[in-house]
C-alpha cells in the first residue's frame, strides 16, 4: 500500500504537507480533550456492562455485596452504629472497615441511587445478597457519577497544570501530547477494570489525591492538604502517600521566610479536616478507636490471596504466617518499610521539586505495597496512580508497571469472569499507548539492546503464563501453581521498577516539557 | 497499512467489549442459521421452517453460515443443534459476537483500498469514520447484524471501480448482491456504469466480448450461488423466501423516509375530513399497532403497492443515470452508487431504519472531499445514527448509544474543517464545517436533542403511558427531515457536477 502511493503522488497529497496530525486536523485541544474523556467514559460504561465479583457466589458473595451492604446499613442506622456490632449491623458480614468518607458516600449512594428506585435493594436485612439488574444499573452508575465527579476533574486539573498555560490556545506543532497523558490517566486499565467491573470506589480516593498533587503542584498547597486528607479519609490505604506529600510540603515549608507558621497552617488544615469528618465519633475516646480499630484489621494475616508483595512472594521460602507471631510481623514489615521509603523522603525534604514529588509518590507506594501489612492485589493501583502522572517522563517504565500491574491482577479478574474485558482493556491500553503518530519527540526513547532482549523474554514468558493460565489446569498437588508464578514474575518486575524509580528521583534533572514555571517557584 | 489496523483494532477494542449488551432476535435468527446451514442438507435450507426464522438471505451468505458453523460446533455442539431453538449460553454469545468483529475484516480490506490514495490525514478520517461508525457499531454488534461484513465487499467493489478495475468491480457487487439482496438497489447504477464505461467506446467487437467476459463473471456468482437450489428445482420457493412482500410497506417502526410524510398526510387528513362531515373509516390494519397485514392501512391516500414504491426508486434514480450514461467518471461512482441507495432508501418497500447505512458508509469516503460534502456528511450521519437509537431501548446501552454518537460528532465537526481552513481566500466563505452545514442545519442538528429530552424526559412526565407510538413516531419524522434534505442534496449535487 504505501508503496503504491510513492510511485505516483496524486495533486491532493501535494498540498497536505503538515505536520503528522492525528486526522490531520489542527483542532484545538480542548475539543479533543474532549474527545478523549467521552472515550475513556464510554469504555467505561462498556465494562459496566459485564460481571462484578461475587455475582450469584453465596453466601458471601464479593466487593459489589460489600459497598451494596454498606448503603443498607447507613441508610437504616445512625452514624455511631456504622462501625459497632449492634443487632442491626452484623459485623462479621461485610463490616465497614474504611473511613468514614466511605461511609458517607454509601449513605448518599444509597439515599440518592438505590433507594429511590429499588427500595427492595437496601432493605435493612432483607436485601442480602440482592441481585436484579436494575439494582445492578444503579450501581454501576453510582461508580460512573463518581468516578466523573472525582476523578475526571481531577485528571483534567492535573494536565492543565502539568503543561501550564499552553493548553488553552490552539498549539501550532500539531502534536497531540496532552491529549495522550490524559489518556494514559484515564484509560488507566487496571482502575477500569477494578472499578467498573470488579466493583470499588478507587476512583473517589485515587481521585483526590492526584487533585490534591495537581493543587501542590500548582502552588495551591492548603487545598491539597485538604484534597488529601479527603482521599485519607475515603480509603486508609491512601497512606500509602502520606511520606511523599508529608516530606514534600515540608521540604517546601523549610525554604520560607518563616518555616513554622507554614508547618502550622497546614496543621490545621489536616486537623479540621479529619475533625470534620471524624465528628460522629469525636464523642469519646472508645468511639474514635472502636472505629480505627476496624480500619487496621491486623488479625487477616500478613498479606491476602496472591499479592506480588515481598511477604507472599518470598513465603514459598520462609513460611512468614507460621513461623512469627503477628507481633513481630507487625515490627518486621513496618521497619522495612520505613526504611525503604526513607530515602524519597529524604530527598524531597532536602530539595522538594515537582518531578521529585511525583517519584516520591511512586515510590513510597511502592514501598508500602511491596512491605507492609495487609496489602491486597488490588492496591497496586496506589504506584500504579502517580507512575501514570509520570507516563511523558517514563513511558517505558510506566508501560511496563501498567502491564504487570495488570498481569498481578489476572487471576482476580478471571475469577470474575472478566476476561474478556480484560483482553480489551489490555489492548486499548498497548494501542493508545503506542499510537501510530509521533506523539513527542522525546516518547520514544532509545532502549539497549540487552535491557530490550530481558524485556522481550520477560514479555513472551509472561504471554505464555496468560495462556497457561486460561487453559491448562494446575497440578492437583499445586492447585495455585500459576498464581504463585504469576506473583513471582510481576513480583521481580516491581522489584526492579521500584529500585530504578528511587534511582532516578536522586538522579533528577529538571528539565522537561511540563512545569514551565517550576524553576521562578522554586 | 499501520493506521489501518491501528485503527481497526482498538475499534475491535470497543467491539469486544459490548459482547455483554442487549442483542435483539437477530441474534437467534443467526445461531439458527448457523444450525440450519450446519444439520440440514442443502435441499432443506429455504425449505425448513423449524423455527420462525426462516433463511431469507441469498445463498453465498448462507454459505457463509455454513463456514461459520465449522469452527461454532468445534467451540459447543450445542450451538449448531437445530432442535436448540433460542439457546443463549456463553459460548454461543462470545462466538458470535467474536464472529461479528472478526467478520468486520471484510471493511478493513475494504476502507484500506478505498482510502488507499488519499492523503494521510483525510485517509486517516475515513478510516475512523468507516471503521467507528456509531450506526453500524450499534446495528452490528448491539443489535446483532453482520452489515461490516457486507459494506466491506461494497466499499471493495467500490474502490475496484475507482481505480478503474471494472471486471473485479463487478464480481465483488456481484457476489454482493448473491450474499444480501437489499444491495441490489444500485444494480441499475452499476448497469448503466459498467456498460458505459466497461462495455463501449472500443469498436463493437471488442465491446461485446467486454459485455460477454462480464455477463459470464457475473452468470458464475449467481451459477455458485443459486446453483445448488435450481438444480433441487427450489428457485420459486428461494424466492420466496427472499422477498416476503405480504410484509407491507413499512416496518413496525417506520423508517425514516417518505412513507412516514405520507403516511402522516393521511393521518391529517382523515382528522379534518372527519371534522368537516365526512364519514372516513378508521382503517383495521395500523402502522402504529405493530401488525401490518395486507388490507390498506390508508384513511383517505390510496393504497401503496410494492410496484408503485419500486416505479418511484427508479424514477428518483433516473437523472443520476442518465448522468451515467452521458459521462461515465470514475471518480464519481461512489457518489453515484450512494444515491441510488439514498433512492431505495426514501421510497423502498418494507425498509429498515439500518438501509441508511447503505449510502452513509460510502459517503464517508467523500466526506472530506469538498465543504458542502463535510457539512452534508455530518447532517446525514447524525440523522441516520439517530434514527437507530430506538433499536437500543435498554437503559444499560443507553449512555453506549449517546456516547458513542457524540464522540463521533465530535471527530466529525473538528476533524473535518482543518482540510479546508487556508484554502479559501475570499473571506465570506464558510470555512469550518459548522459553516458548512448553515444555521437552518445546525438548528435542525439542535432539534435532535429537543426530540431526545421530549422521547426520554417530557413524554414520560406529561403524557405518562399515553400516546406510546409518539415519540417512535417523533424519531422517525424528524430523521425523515434530514433524509429527505439529504437525498435532494445528493441529487442536486450530481446534477452540477458536470
Amino acid at each position: 500500500m504505501g508503496r503504491r502511493r510513492k510511485e505516483s503522488p496524486t495533486a491532493g497529497e501535494v498540498e497536505e504537507e503538515r505536520p503528522p496530525y492525528f486526522f490531520g486536523a489542527a483542532s484545538t485541544s480542548m475539543v479533543r480533550i474532549l474527545a478523549v474523556s467521552l472515550f475513556a467514559l464510554l469504555v467505561r460504561v462498556l465494562v459496566a456492562l459485564g460481571p462484578y465479583s461475587g455475582r450469584r457466589r453465596p453466601p458471601m458473595y464479593g466487593d459489589y455485596e460489600a459497598q451494596r451492604h454498606w448503603m443498607e446499613i447507613t441508610i437504616h442506622t445512625p452514624p455511631s452504629e456504622w462501625y459497632r456490632n449492634t443487632s442491626s449491623n452484623d459485623l462479621a458480614y461485610w463490616g465497614l472497615d474504611y473511613p468514614p468518607l466511605t461511609a458517607y458516600q454509601s449513605y448518599v449512594h444509597g439515599r440518592l441511587f438505590l433507594q429511590p428506585f429499588v427500595p427492595d435493594s437496601v432493605a435493612l436485612f432483607l436485601s442480602r445478597g440482592f441481585e436484579s439488574s436494575k439494582s445492578k444499573l444503579l450501581m454501576r452508575w453510582t461508580v460512573l457519577s463518581s468516578d466523573l465527579l472525582v476523578f475526571f476533574p481531577a485528571a483534567l486539573c492535573f494536565v492543565f497544570i502539568y503543561f501550564g498555560r499552553r493548553i488553552r490556545r490552539g498549539r501550532g506543532d500539531g502534536s497531540v501530547t496532552h491529549e495522550w497523558l490524559l489518556a494514559m490517566i484515564l484509560l488507566n486499565p487496571c482502575l477500569i477494570l477494578i472499578d467498573h467491573g470488579h466493583f470499588q470506589y478507587n476512583c473517589i480516593s485515587l481521585g483526590f489525591m492526584i487533585g490534591a498533587v495537581a493543587a501542590i503542584l500548582s502552588g495551591r498547597e492548603l487545598l491539597g492538604s485538604f484534597l488529601f486528607c479527603l482521599s485519607l479519609n475515603h480509603k486508609q490505604m491512601s497512606a500509602y502517600y502520606a511520606p511523599a506529600f508529608f516530606a514534600h510540603l515540608l521540604g517546601k515549608c523549610l525554604r520560607r521566610h518563616n518555616p513554622i507558621l507554614s508547618v502550622m497552617k497546614l496543621a490545621i488544615v489536616v486537623l479540621a479536616t479529619f475533625v470534620l469528618m471524624w465528628w460522629p465519633y469525636l464523642y469519646s475516646l472508645d468511639a474514635a478507636r472502636e472505629v480505627l480499630s476496624r480500619l487496621a484489621p491486623f488479625e487477616r494475616g500478613i498479606y491476602e490471596d496472591y499479592v506480588a508483595n515481598f511477604w507472599c512472594s518470598t513465603s514459598t521460602l520462609i513460611k512468614w504466617k507460621m513461623r512469627f507471631t503477628v507481633k513481630s510481623l507487625k515490627l518486621f514489615s513496618l521497619c522495612a518499610t520505613v526504611i525503604s521509603f526513607l530515602p524519597s523522603t529524604v530527598q524531597q525534604i532536602k530539595s522538594p521539586s515537582n518531578h521529585g514529588f511525583l517519584h516520591a509518590l511512586l515510590n513510597s507506594s511502592f514501598s508500602f505495597y511491596l512491605f507492609s501489612y495487609q496489602v491486597h492485589e488490588k492496591s497496586i493501583l496506589l504506584p500504579l496512580i502517580p507512575a501514570s502522572l509520570l507516563a511523558l517522563e517514563e513511558p517505558t517504565a510506566f508501560g511496563w508497571l501498567t502491564y504487570h500491574a495488570l498481569f498481578s491482577m489476572f487471576p482476580l479478574l478471571r475469577r470474575d469472569g472478566l476476561t474478556l474485558q480484560y483482553g480489551a482493556l489490555l489492548s486499548l491500553f498497548g494501542l493508545i499507548y503506542r499510537l501510530p503518530i509521533e506523539v513527542h519527540g522525546r516518547r520514544r526513547p532509545r532502549i539497549p539492546w540487552k535491557l530490550q532482549t530481558v524485556m522481550a523474554l520477560s514479555s513472551f514468558s509472561s504471554a505464555l503464563l496468560h495462556l497457561v493460565y486460561l487453559i491448562v489446569r494446575p497440578p492437583r498437588r499445586y492447585p495455585f501453581l500459576f498464581e504463585a508464578l504469576i506473583m513471582a514474575l510481576c513480583f521481580a518486575q516491581f522489584v526492579i521498577l521500584a529500585i530504578y524509580s528511587n534511582i532516578r528521583q536522586w538522579t533528577l534533572r529538571d528539565a522537561s516539557p511540563g512545569f514551565p514555571s517550576e524553576k521562578k517557584k522554586i | 497499512m499501520a493506521d489501518l489496523a491501528w485503527f481497526w483494532c482498538a475499534a475491535a477494542c470497543v467491539k469486544v467489549l459490548l459482547a455483554p449488551a442487549y442483542r435483539s432476535t437477530d441474534f437467534e435468527v443467526h445461531r439458527h442459521w448457523l444450525a440450519l446451514t450446519s444439520s440440514l442438507p442443502i435441499s432443506q435450507w429455504y425449505v425448513d421452517a423449524s423455527s420462525p426464522w426462516t433463511l431469507d438471505y441469498p445463498p453465498l451468505f448462507a454459505y457463509f453460515e455454513f463456514l461459520l458453523s465449522i469452527p461454532a460446533a468445534i467451540v459447543d455442539p450445542a450451538i449448531v443443534d437445530i432442535r436448540n431453538l433460542g439457546y443463549e449460553a456463553e459460548s454461543v454469545v462470545l462466538f458470535q459476537r467474536l464472529s461479528v468483529v472478526f467478520a468486520d475484516l471484510s471493511l478493513l480490506v475494504g476502507a484500506g483500498l478505498i482510502a488507499r490514495r488519499l492523503s494521510g490525514g483525510k485517509r486517516r478520517l475515513v478510516y475512523a469514520l468507516i471503521l467507528w461508525s456509531p450506526a453500524l457499531i450499534i446495528v452490528d454488534h448491539v443489535h446483532f447484524q453482520y452489515n461490516g461484513l457486507l459494506l466491506g465487499v461494497l466499499l471493495l467493489s467500490l474502490a475496484l471501480l475507482t481505480e478503474g478495475r471494472d471486471l473485479e468491480g463487478g464480481l465483488a457487487f456481484a457476489v454482493l448482491i448473491c450474499s444480501k439482496h437489499l444491495f441490489a438497489v444500485a444494480a441499475p447504477v452499476y448497469f448503466v456504469y459498467l456498460l458505459r464505461h466497461y462495455c463501449s467506446g472500443r469498436g463493437i467487437w471488442r465491446d461485446l466480448g467486454r459485455f460477454l467476459k462480464m455477463g459470464a463473471v457475473v452468470g458464475v456468482v449467481a451459477a455458485v450461488s443459486f446453483g445448488p437450489f435450481l438444480y433441487h428445482g427450489q428457485m420459486k420457493q428461494v424466492f420466496y423466501r427472499l422477498f416476503p412482500f405480504g410484509r407491507g410497506l413499512c416496518h413496525a417502526y417506520w423508517a425514516p423516509n417518505f412513507w412516514v410524510f405520507y403516511i402522516i398526510l393521511d393521518k391529517f387528513m382523515a382528522f379534518f375530513l372527519r371534522k368537516l362531515g365526512y364519514p372516513v373509516e378508521i382503517p383495521s390494519a395500523s402502522f402504529t399497532g405493530g401488525l401490518v397485514g395486507s388490507s390498506s392501512p390508508f384513511a383517505v391516500l390510496p393504497q401503496v403497492t410494492p410496484a408503485v414504491s419500486l416505479v418511484l426508486v427508479i424514477v428518483g434514480m433516473s437523472p443520476c443515470l442518465v448522468r451515467v450514461w452521458k459521462k461515465p467518471e470514475p471518480r464519481h461512482v461512489v457518489r453515484w452508487v450512494s444515491y441510488a441507495y439514498t433512492c431505495g432508501f426514501i421510497f423502498g418497500w418494507h425498509v429498515h431504519e439500518k438501509a441508511s447505512l447503505h449510502f452513509v458508509i460510502p459517503l464517508a469516503v467523500i466526506a472530506a472531499d469538498s465543504l458542502e460534502d463535510a457539512g452534508h456528511y455530518f447532517l446525514l450521519a447524525t440523522a441516520s445514527c439517530y434514527s437507530m437509537f430506538p433499536l437500543l431501548f435498554g437503559p444499560e446501552e443507553y449512555p453506549v448509544k449517546l456516547l458513542l454518537l457524540l464522540i463521533h460528532s465530535i471527530i466529525v465537526l473538528s476533524s473535518l474543517s482543518p482540510f479546508f481552513s487556508g484554502k479559501v481566500s475570499q473571506e465570506d466563505v464558510p470555512t469550518t464545517t459548522t459553516a458548512a452545514v448553515g444555521p437552518a442545519g445546525m438548528w435542525y442538528l439542535a432539534g435532535f436533542a429537543a426530540v431526545e429530552v421530549w422521547g426520554q424526559l417530557l413524554h414520560p412526565l406529561l403524557l405518562g403511558d399515553r400516546l406510546p407510538f409518539l415519540p417512535l413516531m417523533l424519531v422517525s419524522t424528524y430523521c425523515a427531515f434530514g433524509m429527505v434534505y439529504s437525498w435532494t442534496w445528493q441529487l442536486r449535487r450530481i446534477l452540477a457536477a458536470g
